[in-house]
């Protein structure tokens, strides 16, 4: 499957191995744009192209093909640059990226836009569990639903989901907000630092320290322009949810320093 | 990790070996181990059994082909003396063979039977349901067995990557109910109340052929369905019974069933439309027979459908 650098696979017992994979060079590029059918490539070689292309050749559109729902597609790339996934994609899509745009035809499995630094990511299609995990910054569109555990430790940026979210949904979560058009299933923003989670349809159960939380003209104007900007129609009512603080039972101190201030 | 799919068509028979092969292939990175088939062909009047003589990688030196001659020869005539007319018996690989009999007796009695032979094994036995197993990735198991040209309207496969025990056919997945016919599992997480289980249900006179949690859900909702709850109610009630995270397929002689615990923490993608319904591990399995729109199924989740 995978073709391989001039140097020998040394150990590959179970075939899954890529070691000294190359980028395949096999994208057709024009100026700034370029296009890549990923169809016999492996997950090495596309990534391994998209670097040698928004990198090496400084392309700022690149247009990939027939990604297949392959795993860990367009990790960390960290510049300013267009890519348009024509298809759906695996886990791990598009994960630590930082400056990017990036537009998904189809939809995508665990974990999307995990660790996304900044940069855009809309997926048209529906996404797995986990996605925008740990997500820093940027903004994430999901078009569709979303699994369980949306935007599960988010520390940072957007998440907006047309759909409905599973369960869990902000578990942990610490900055950033999530905006959800569709229902959130149990345990929405279980154990949540802080951060702002906004619900239009119903919320099966709200998690542990997860509250209903006042409204402000803040709000109402970040909705609008993020719903603006995406072009996602008029936004529905939002319920809004926040941390309640009552687990807040911990102070700053180290055990060695509170002896000391004692 | 592991990868389980599964496919049901709601117009008749298929290739769904050929099918089914795609899917796991695409899935080989959850696990290249080893690869198991659940497979319904045309339900017929005879029982058709798969079991095998020893496992994969027995070794095979010590007379191992006279081993083989003699338990094939001790099978024949254990299956006469049990009241069984044999009407097809294939030799699959050097170890493992596929039996349709004409026979109406106790499926217990005569699967205990089989099984008392030194080193055999019945992997499945009923009117329709055919379970392969193998060493390897699907291709390989699919070209070794001829599963190119299996028709039939539903399957469920399992791709496994070893965790807790032994690669070898007795570990691998799907599981048989024994002794229900036609009842398959194939399973992706694990099970914490898995000795609770075995034990209540070797109590009520099972046996189990391997130490995986998974064989346990297949024997459970067997035993529910015995009891006249219908498929669905019994994968609901085993929502409540079984703790751990887990995804499993449960497979019926005219239905297939998804379940998925309330954590909802091993995935699932979802294909449905009128000819057909597809499931598995990863979205990458689902597109190897159609490009259509998927979803991941939620917390607590249990669905049927009818062949």
């Amino acid at each position: 499957m995978a073709a391989v650098g001039e140097r020998a696979v040394s150990y590959d017992a179970r075939g899954l191995a890529e070691p000294n994979a190359v980028a395949p060079e096999t994208a057709v590029v024009d100026g700034q744009t370029a296009e890549l059918d990923a169809a016999d490539l492996s997950i090495r070689q596309i990534n391994l192209e998209l670097r040698r292309l928004v990198y090496g050749l400084g392309v700022t559109d690149v247009v990939v093909r027939n990604p297949g729902s392959k795993h860990s597609l367009g990790v960390g790339i960290l510049t300013r640059c267009r890519i348009r996934f024509e298809g759906s994609l695996g886990y791990f899509a598009c994960g630590l990226l930082d400056g990017p745009e990036v537009h998904i035809t189809g939809r995508v499995g665990w974990a999307a836009c995990e660790n996304m630094m900044s940069g855009v990511v809309v997926i048209e299609g529906n996404a797995g569990s986990q996605t925008g995990a740990a997500l820093r910054g940027g903004d994430l569109v999901v078009k569709g639903r979303a699994g369980a555990r949306s935007g599960i430790d988010q520390k940072g940026g957007t998440i907006i989901t047309m759909g409905s979210v599973g369960a869990m949904t902000g578990f942990m979560m610490q900055r950033g907000r999530q905006v959800i058009c569709g229902d959130a299933g149990p345990g929405l923003g279980d154990s949540m630092y802080d951060g702002t989670i906004y619900v239009a349809g119903k919320v099966k159960a709200l998690g542990i320290d997860c509250v209903p939380g006042e409204w402000t003209d803040a709000d109402t104007e970040f909705i609008e322009r993020k719903f603006r900007i995406y072009d996602l129609g008029s936004p529905p009512s939002f319920d809004k949810f926040v941390c309640g603080k009552k687990l807040y039972n911990y102070d700053s101190l180290e055990p060695a320093e509170r002896k000391l201030v004692l | 990790m592991c990868g389980i799919a599964g496919i049901i068509y709601r117009d008749g028979e298929h290739d769904v070996g050929r099918d089914l092969t795609r899917m796991l292939q695409s899935m080989k990175h959850r696990g290249p181990d080893s690869t198991g088939f659940a497979l319904y062909g045309p339900v017929g009047p005879q029982i058709v059994v798969r079991y095998t003589l020893a496992d994969a990688n027995d070794p095979r030196g010590m007379h191992f082909d006279e081993r083989m001659v003699g338990n094939r020869r001790e099978v024949s005539s254990r299956l006469r003396s049990a009241g069984a007319v044999i009407e097809e018996l294939e030799q699959e690989t050097a170890y493992a063979d596929r039996a349709v009999l004409t026979y109406d007796g106790d499926l217990k009695t005569l699967t205990d039977l089989l099984e008392d032979i030194q080193g055999c094994e019945v992997l499945s036995l009923g009117h329709s349901l055919e379970i392969v197993k193998d060493l390897g990735d699907a291709e390989a198991v699919c070209s070794q067995y001829g599963l190119e040209t299996f028709r039939g309207t539903h399957a469920i496969g399992h791709a496994r990557m070893a965790t807790e025990s032994e690669v070898d056919i007795s570990g691998a997945h799907p599981y048989w109910a024994y002794p229900f016919p036609d009842v398959a599992v194939v399973h992706n997480g694990q099970l914490t109340n898995y000795f609770q289980w075995r034990r209540r249900l070797e109590r009520s006179g099972h046996r189990f052929q391997s130490e995986c949690d998974s064989e346990i859900i297949a024997v459970y909702v067997a035993e529910r369905m015995t009891e006249g709850y219908t498929l669905e109610e019994a994968m609901r009630q085993s929502l409540e019974e079984l703790d751990g995270v887990f995804t499993y397929m449960c497979v019926t002689a005219d239905a297939l069933g998804v379940a998925k615990d309330e954590m909802a923490a091993k995935p699932l993608v979802l294909y449905e439309s009128d000819q057909l319904v597809a499931v598995a591990s990863e979205g990458t399995a689902i597109e190897t027979l159609t490009d259509g729109d998927t979803y991941d199924p939620y917390e607590g989740e249990v669905m049927v459908w009818q062949r």
